[in-house]
């Protein structure tokens, strides 16, 4: 080719020997050279074939969760209207953190739990608990948070600080201030280990919040949403980038109770500072008006997790206030049952028009005195004077000659000793005795003389508030008895439980409770002018040993006031059991209560105003005892 | 200069080659910097490439015998630029090894000391009177090249110190090397690597302990190689396509325009992508040996398979690296990496590769 003259080149090049020839002796390690460049291309291509081909599904999953940060949007549950609309559980805005747990360093959660005023070990706790759960899933760490804790997560957001930290909005609910319908209307908090582990909450995740008790409980299904999702492309200083899906939260449905604000607000106020249950409902369809239990708690304190001190502090308390009395309480009704014994007495025949005692104060049975509850006796007594004075001799002799089995038989078929099926959770039975419990609880025989007992509502008989009022109602729309409920689901129809019972018997029995209001009988204090009111007072001694071990010491001796009415005397539209635990005497105690509901409610009905508050005056009036 | 040297001698097919992996490297550059402050990076290495062009016509046609004898002279003035660094340097990432040119660019000296010591090796030992180099010879040659390796390694810059020893054991290897000396420097080198363990700074420590547990500290030193492995790993076969690889455009993928280019590459172009980008070095490996085996002496040889080494080096330790397989070394991919330093270098070595080229036929 393109040959030249050497000369000027040859010279310069080294002293070497430099001829042509003279690289062969490398040529064998050049040639081994060469496999080495080919063991070398080899090893790398396998190490791309081992990331590439064998295993992408791997790092793409990886690579997804490194630039896909899921973050839940909760849902805000539905509200808590009354019956006329009236919001009675709302929601309120809030921030909760989140910690983010694919990339967490422990260092972190010191400064971390710190900043925002939390015991370390309590977060460390949470975190432990939650270890189970996928990873990408984020634990909330604190809610409800303060501006200092938001200039905190603002301060130490992102890369250089804690970047772990996730700021989420919530709708955190937001109870009545005072407890109002606490009972009722229940609280909420996060799913416990037990829970998760059952069918109703099986798809719900560590940290959820769902309904712990009353209308919450009940209805969580409802009430409860579904909580949504933003998925947002985050780039490795946690910057977000782009949302790439988002699924909006879709609100719980809104829930309308049967419950009436105003007659709440009147059964609560009355109710303030004593302890025991109101409830109120419309006989015609089992419809709850009011229900009261006091003492109440403040549903708030459990929104955010309720904090281990109030909880303690609820749980220690000896009048539990985490009761419901007006569905779990059971307690002797004392002289509230002797309706349902003077209606067993008709209708069975084991007296007549003519029956009729005379009371010296007490009488005597299988041996052993009864008395009556005035120590001076109600002299000649007969139906009508029975009821209306609440004789006890009467009943007595009413209850001797029925026998323990028939009157269990009325009691039942009022609606006594079984779940009347509300719609709240933890409904109390209450016990009727009879022959069979007691041999079934007992292996005993029955004995007479305890027939006397249970015949003026004492003895092993126990009811809940909610049974006396249903069973009352019922009595007085002549044997009709609507499941009590406090939510009215559309388009809800129920056919009613009927008894056959003769009208003249009912009428008689209702007639007698009128008399208890309005013709100077122990529930004067009901009595309302213009207003059919009837009913019943009743004082129940704390004779079982479970009620006396339940007791304060202080209150040893102190009886359960009870009444149970209803208004008008023909075609009943409301129906009121008031008990007051300790209240000593129905008359005083527990009448005006009933009363003041029972007014509101025709008060309303007539478009007037709620009157002012008037049970409490009354009651600190005192009064003449009565039974 | 010369007249007999032709254009049409040049060896196209590796010219050919080279131009292509660039033009890859800078479509990864253009698509790993998009919309970042590094978005000019592409242009500047497409103009890098284009001056590398210039550069290795330029190297192409001054005779290497001429560098050769230059060699000394080159290396003392590489030693002079890297003690300037390191007295004068600019500080990047923690290290000292930009020496600041007009106009906002940088100029990394020890890129260049690189030509110098293949330069330097091939003239020491095309210059060994006996058959095989001696134990003195070894010794010298040591002392010439770790002058400069400590020189960078102080910057510091392991992996690009690294890179001189490559060439120099290269070249000795090829000078035929006494199994007895590879038993006593493989010996040597066992016994001095718990004494350097000593002296590396506390990153390159933590650097070689995740490099063997890389999930010991998944946010630390750790963080890049699980990146890198992801990146390339969620390619799969055939690559989430152009600018869509989630690692590179969401910066999981660290310095993706440089030391991980072809992560970044076989995110988005899958194995497919890789494994044609790797058959390309290969081939431009082979071709470089080729060169070597035409070499009209010695010095061309030792030239050229230095040359052929010292790229072979920077491929095993980059790209181990990013699926890995090696630990991490600053050590740029060549021709693809972003940075203009690197860009020049390769291709005034390819330059040199062509001058041997060239020389073939003359005698």
């Amino acid at each position: 080719m393109n040959l030249t003259p050497e000369e000027p080149e040859r010279p310069e090049t080294p002293k070497g020997p430099l001829r042509r020839d003279d690289i062969k002796f490398a040529t064998g390690r050049i040639a081994l050279f060469q496999y080495v460049i080919v063991a070398v291309f080899l090893f790398l291509i396998s190490g791309f074939w081992d990331l590439q081909v064998r295993n992408p599904e791997f790092y793409s999953e990886q690579a997804e969760r490194n630039r896909i940060k899921a973050l839940p949007i909760p849902a805000p549950r539905g509200k808590i209207l009354d019956r006329d609309g009236r919001v009675m559980v709302d929601n309120h805005s809030s921030f909760s953190l989140m910690l983010l747990r694919e990339n967490l360093k422990l260092a972190e959660v010191r400064p971390v739990a710190d900043g925002l005023g939390l015991p370390y070990d309590e977060v460390l706790s949470r975190l432990k608990r939650f270890s189970t759960q996928p990873r990408y899933r984020p634990v909330t760490i604190k809610e409800e948070l303060s501006r200092g804790d938001l200039a905190f997560i603002e301060a130490h957001r992102g890369a250089a600080g804690f970047p772990e930290m996730e700021l989420i909005h919530t709708q955190r609910r937001l109870y009545p201030r005072n407890g109002l319908g606490s009972h009722v209307i229940g609280y909420v908090g996060e799913v416990s280990e037990p829970e998760l582990n059952t069918a109703e909450f099986a798809r719900y995740n560590q940290g959820d919040l769902i309904g712990k008790a009353g209308v919450e409980r009940q209805y969580n299904e409802i009430l409860t949403g579904v909580d949504g999702q933003r998925q947002v492309l985050v780039d490795n200083r946690g910057n977000e980038r782009q949302v790439i899906g988002l699924k909006e939260a879709i609100p719980g449905k809104p829930l309308r109770l049967t419950i009436d604000l105003d007659l709440q607000a009147v059964a609560e106020l009355s109710m303030e500072g004593r302890k025991g249950a109101v409830v109120a409902l419309d006989p015609r369809n089992g419809e709850i008006l009011a229900m009261v239990s006091q003492p109440g708690y403040d549903p708030s304190k459990f929104t955010g997790g309720i904090r281990s001190r109030d909880w303690q502090e609820l749980l220690a308390n000896p009048d539990d206030p985490l009761l419901n009395r007006a569905i779990q309480a059971q307690l002797a009704p004392g002289s509230t049952f002797k309706p349902i014994m003077a209606l067993a007495a008709l209708e069975t025949g084991a007296i007549d028009d003519s029956f009729g005692v005379y009371c010296p104060g007490g009488a005597s049975f299988y041996g052993r005195y009864f008395r009556c509850h005035l120590k001076g006796g109600h002299g000649a007594v007969d139906f009508h004077r029975g009821i209306v004075q609440s004789c006890d001799v009467f009943f007595y002799n009413v209850g001797n000659r029925l026998g323990i089995d028939r009157i269990a038989e009325y009691a039942q078929l009022v609606g006594l000793g079984r779940k009347t099926g509300v719609d709240l959770p933890q409904e109390a039975e209450g016990l009727v005795p009879s022959t069979q419990w007691k041999i079934r609880s007992t292996r005993q025989k029955w004995y007479p003389g305890e027939t006397i007992s249970v015949s003026i509502g004492q003895g092993a008989l126990t009811v809940t508030p909610l049974q006396m009022v249903y069973a009352i109602g019922g009595l007085a729309m002549g044997g009709v008895w609507y499941t009590p409920h406090v939510v009215a689901e559309p388009g809800r129809h129920e056919t009613p439980r009927r008894a056959t019972l003769n009208p003249e018997n009912v009428a008689k029995v209702v007639y007698g409770m009128y008399g208890v209001v309005n013709e100077g009988g122990t529930g004067a204090r009901a009595a309302v002018k213009g207003l059919e009111i009837c009913g019943k007072t009743g004082t129940a001694q704390l004779a079982s040993s479970e009620a006396l071990k339940s007791m304060k010491p202080g209150e040893a001796l102190k009886d359960n006031a009870w009444f149970v009415g209803f208004a008008p005397r023909e075609f009943p539209e409301i129906a009121v059991v008031a008990l007051v635990e300790g209240g000593l005497h129905g008359s005083t105690a527990s009448a005006p209560i009933a009363r003041d509901i029972i007014k509101t409610y025709f008060d309303k009905k007539a478009k007037r105003q709620p009157p002012q508050m008037l049970a409490r005056d009354s009651a600190a009036a005192g009064d003449t005892g009565d039974r | 200069m010369t007249e007999y040297r032709s254009s049409r001698d040049l060896d196209w097919p590796l010219l050919a080659l080279s131009v292509v992996i660039s033009a890859f490297g800078v479509l990864q550059i253009y698509s790993a910097t998009a919309g970042t402050v590094w978005k000019d990076a592409w242009w500047k290495q497409a103009l890098f490439v284009a001056a590398g062009l210039v550069v290795m016509h330029i190297m192409a046609r001054i005779d290497y015998h001429r560098l050769l004898e230059l060699a000394p002279v080159f290396y003392v003035l590489g030693l002079v630029l890297l003690l300037g660094v390191l007295l004068l340097g600019r500080q990047v990432f923690g290290s000292r090894r930009w020496i600041p040119l007009p106009g906002g660019f940088t100029f990394q000296v020890s890129e260049f000391v690189k030509l110098v010591v293949v330069l330097l090796a091939a003239r020491y030992l095309s210059e060994l009177r006996g058959d095989r180099p001696g134990a003195r010879d070894l010794l010298r040659l040591g002392v010439l090249v770790a002058l400069p390796m400590a020189l960078v390694m102080k910057q510091p810059d392991l992996g690009t110190a690294l890179t001189y020893a490559a060439i120099a054991v290269a070249g000795v290897f090829f000078a035929g090397l006494r199994w007895q000396h590879a038993a006593v420097l493989a010996l040597l080198f066992v016994l001095v690597l718990p004494l350097g363990w000593t002296f590396l700074k506390d990153y390159q420590k933590a650097r070689l302990t995740s490099f063997l547990n890389p999930g010991g500290d998944p946010l630390g030193s750790g963080y890049q190689v699980i990146q890198s492995k992801i990146a390339v790993g969620s390619g799969g076969m055939w690559g989430k396509g152009v600018a869509r690889g989630s690692q590179t455009q969401l910066r999981y993928l660290p310095v993706a325009h440089t030391d991980f280019v072809l992560s970044s590459f076989a995110e988005e172009h899958g194995f497919v992508g890789v494994a044609v980008v790797l058959t390309l070095y290969f081939l431009m490996l082979m071709q470089i040996v080729q060169n070597a085996q035409a070499a009209p002496d010695r010095a061309g040889m030792y030239v050229c398979m230095g040359v052929c080494a010292l790229l072979l080096f920077h491929l095993l330790v980059n790209v181990g690296m990013l699926v890995g397989r090696m630990i991490i070394t600053g050590v740029p991919l060549p021709l693809m990496s972003y940075g203009g330093s690197s860009v020049l270098t390769v291709f005034m070595m390819l330059g040199l590769v062509n001058n041997v080229r060239l020389q073939r036929f003359v005698n």
